[in-house]
């Protein structure tokens, strides 16, 4: 395709990408660089039908003229990337000088709530992708199988857990492994343990998510390799079978190099998909004992007092470059294999 | 499905504007939308409130638990989403902050006749607010599981936890303590009630500078722990709602938690032998202290800045109307204690006018407060499932307290 073709075909999504992405971007970067003005308090009386009192109150008129001197707030530079509810340097510094042991400095690392919010998130990701890449395959394969009359309604069936709103979804599961659930009374009845709760400790709740998660994102992988397995060319296979070569053999040496590229495309969607995980998290109640980096935006804005723009800029800005950083060897693996079949 | 259809219905007739009819409060024209924390009280208060407003008013109204996180976003707008916010001693302020709710003085001196004195929220000699409810959190228990196990009324936490054990031994119940410990902003009440009890101060005096990392607060922990023990292992993630549904279900016989629940928890449907057996008794004292650890709070209505001054009246009106009805509060007696005229205390007033009495601390209405109340939502929980010391749970609520009052600008 010639340069210029392939300039003005590109425009549009370009430009769109450009406004809708790009620019969301910038801004929250700035916004990220700023904190809210300085409040001036003064000491005011306040009566309510518990009598009156001399109490603090933010002096409206003087904060205000200072908030339209600056509208973008006070100029912090990085400061809001480095302090505790962020990278928080001061804090490690002081962590590695204070800290006989690894481990020791390891435990005031991850109750720090970014490194906190990172390690769920990375457990989160990390777990959660093999399986639904290896589910996904399977699902797939199966289905591919059977009887085309049962075709249509078993690839609803499956697809079910990816249409359901994750929030819903998590909120249904939720119910249904409280301890006087369907799921969760069986588990109880399985270990043998009335007192077994799946929501009670952190280890527990974390596999709850991963789980879910799993549920969640396997449709995704399955209609991906699905569509791919359509486009297996037959005449290896056919060649396979006169060979004598198993199922086993067809699907190891034939199906899985042709979706090799495929697998590579649902990793970084997934991997992409998970770094943000959040519905989960607010629809199992699990705030208290996971935390991830989209949550930490999410309780900036909607923390009870002012929303904190600044902290949740700098979250989101963390948040792209852990997206990248995570995607790059998956990215330049592409890369090479692109520059290699040229 | 004739319930859903009506639900339904009703939901269609509450949203939009009737031609006919007229309004009870005088409301003529403009918008009424109202912001509003979710229980039953508050749902009387809003039928009261809808019909003042009459067939003819652009009337509607939001129920959410999570009222206190979208207000802010939801007035500052201009206009605002909503013409009025319901608020209490603990949310008012952080709409204060930002100018988000306008001075009443004109409209209470124009329809206000009604009111009574205290009803009317003055900060710095302006009318921001009007009262209509007192509200604290305070012990509840089952009549008959006490009295067959000899237990009497507990006075003070230490003797909350001893009974719950005996129960629990008992085999009766195997968690029989209750408390809205869900992490977040019910956790984060419940210290701020233990902490007061023992005679704690949240800030150095006159200034934005936490001080919670303290014997004081160390042993506020400590006996939330203990309650723990006692509850559903499920507790963080049990909020009022939760609580309310463990105590009609009959597996509780021990709770903590608001009087305004009496609305829901006595009222006919579900199992009248729990609700006949529901007894309610003064918040407890805890660690030798004389106050009761809780908090009183009032709930009134504020009027946004951002919205017409036609809504704002319109609003104002409607809202004033069932703040003043005599009607409402002598028909429902036992759902709060209305702060109306002419209103006589229902018998479940007796735990809210107690904590008064004895010196029970309002919610403190300080503009940092709730950044405080956000970082103790989320720094308790490691120390309450055992994976962190006391200390060490109070310092990391400083720390967060600090860098969110930092980008604030409160330090």
């Amino acid at each position: 395709m010639p340069h210029r073709t392939f300039f003005w075909f590109f425009f549009p999504s370009g430009l769109a990408m450009l406004l809708f992405i790009g620019l969301p971007i910038i801004s929250s970067f700035f916004q990220s660089l700023h904190i809210e003005p300085e409040q001036i308090l003064m000491e005011v009386e306040k009566c309510d039908p518990f009598g009156c009192k001399t109490e603090t109150k933010v002096d409206i008129e003087a904060t205000t003229k200072l908030q339209e001197e600056q509208p973008l707030g006070r100029f912090n530079g990085l400061g809001t990337y480095v302090d505790r509810n962020h990278l928080a340097f001061d804090e490690i510094k002081e962590a590695w000088t204070n800290s006989s042991s690894i481990p020791e400095f390891t435990d005031i690392l991850l109750n720090l709530p970014f490194y906190k919010a990172l390690l769920f998130t990375l457990t989160f990701c990390f777990a959660v992708t093999p399986p639904v890449v290896v589910l996904g395959f399977i699902v797939a394969l199966s289905v591919n199988t059977i009887t085309k009359s049962l075709k249509g309604p078993t690839i609803f069936g499956v697809i079910l857990p990816m249409i359901v709103t994750p929030l819903i979804g998590s909120l249904v599961l939720f119910w249904m492994i409280d301890a006087k659930g369907i799921l969760g009374s069986f588990i109880q009845f399985l270990f043998d343990d009335p007192n077994l709760s799946l929501k009670s400790s952190s280890q527990l709740t974390w596999i709850t998510l991963i789980i879910y998660g799993i549920w969640h994102n396997t449709p995704f992988a399955f209609v991906v390799f699905y569509a791919a397995l359509q486009t297996v060319p037959q005449d290896p296979i056919e060649a396979a079978i006169i060979d004598g070569a198993s199922r086993y053999e067809r699907v190891r040496h034939i199906v899985i190099p042709h979706l090799y590229p495929v697998a590579t495309f649902i990793i970084l969607i997934c991997l992409m998909d998970n770094f943000r995980v959040l519905e989960p998290i607010i629809g199992f109640a699990a705030e208290g004992v996971a935390q991830s980096l989209s949550w930490m935006i999410y309780n900036d804005l909607r923390s009870e007092n002012k929303m904190l723009f600044g902290s949740a800029g700098a979250t989101s800005m963390l948040t792209i470059i852990g997206v990248a950083i995570l995607l790059t060897p998956v990215l330049i693996r592409t890369w090479r294999e692109f520059r290699t079949e040229r | 499905m004739k319930k859903l259809l009506i639900a339904l219905l009703f939901t269609f007739v509450s949203t939009s504007a009737y031609a006919g009819g007229h309004s009870p409060c005088g409301v003529t024209d403009g918008s009424i939308k109202i912001l509003a924390n979710e229980f039953t009280t508050y749902r009387i208060f809003m039928d009261e409130v809808k019909s003042c407003a009459g067939p003819d008013a652009d009337f509607s109204v939001t129920h959410s638990v999570d009222h206190n996180k979208l207000q802010v976003a939801a007035l500052s707008a201009n206009p605002a989403e909503f013409s009025a916010k319901l608020v209490t001693n603990g949310s008012i302020t952080t709409l204060m902050n930002d100018n988000l709710i306008r001075p009443l003085d004109d409209l209470v001196a124009k329809y206000g006749s009604a009111l009574q004195d205290n009803q009317k929220i003055v900060i710095d000699g302006k009318i921001y607010a009007v009262a209509f409810m007192a509200n604290a959190q305070h012990l509840w228990y089952r009549e008959s599981i006490l009295n067959d196990l000899g237990i009497a009324v507990p006075s003070t936490y230490e003797e909350v936890i001893a009974a719950a054990e005996k129960i629990k031994a008992s085999g009766k119940m195997a968690n029989p303590y209750a408390g809205a410990f869900k992490s977040g902003w019910n956790l984060g009440q419940e210290f701020v009630n233990m902490y007061l009890g023992h005679g704690g101060d949240f800030f150095k005096a006159g200034t934005a500078e936490v001080s919670v990392n303290n014997a004081k607060g160390v042993a506020a922990l400590n006996m939330l722990k203990r309650l723990t023990e006692v509850s559903n292992p499920d507790f963080l993630t049990q909020d009022t709602n939760a609580v309310k549904e463990e105590w009609e279900s009959g597996n509780v016989a021990l709770m903590h938690i608001w009087n305004s629940g009496a609305a829901s928890l006595l009222d006919d449907e579900g199992d009248q032998a729990i609700k006949a057996d529901t007894r309610l008794a003064p918040s407890p004292s805890v660690g030798g202290g004389s106050k009761p650890a809780t908090t009183l709070w009032w709930d009134g209505f504020g009027i946004a800045t951002n919205t017409s001054d036609e809504n704002a009246e319109a609003s104002f009106r409607a809202l004033l109307g069932a703040a003043t009805s005599t009607e409402m509060a002598n028909a429902n007696p036992n759902a709060t204690i209305w702060l109306i005229d002419g209103y006589s205390p229902g018998d479940t007033a007796g735990p809210v006018v107690d904590a008064a009495n004895r010196g029970a601390t309002p919610y403190p209405s300080l503009p940092y407060m709730s950044l405080l109340h956000g970082a103790l939502s989320t720094e308790l929980v490691e120390f309450l499932q055992g994976n962190e010391s006391a200390e060490k749970a109070l310092a990391d609520v400083e720390a967060a307290y600090v860098a969110k009052a930092t980008e604030q600008g409160f330090l």
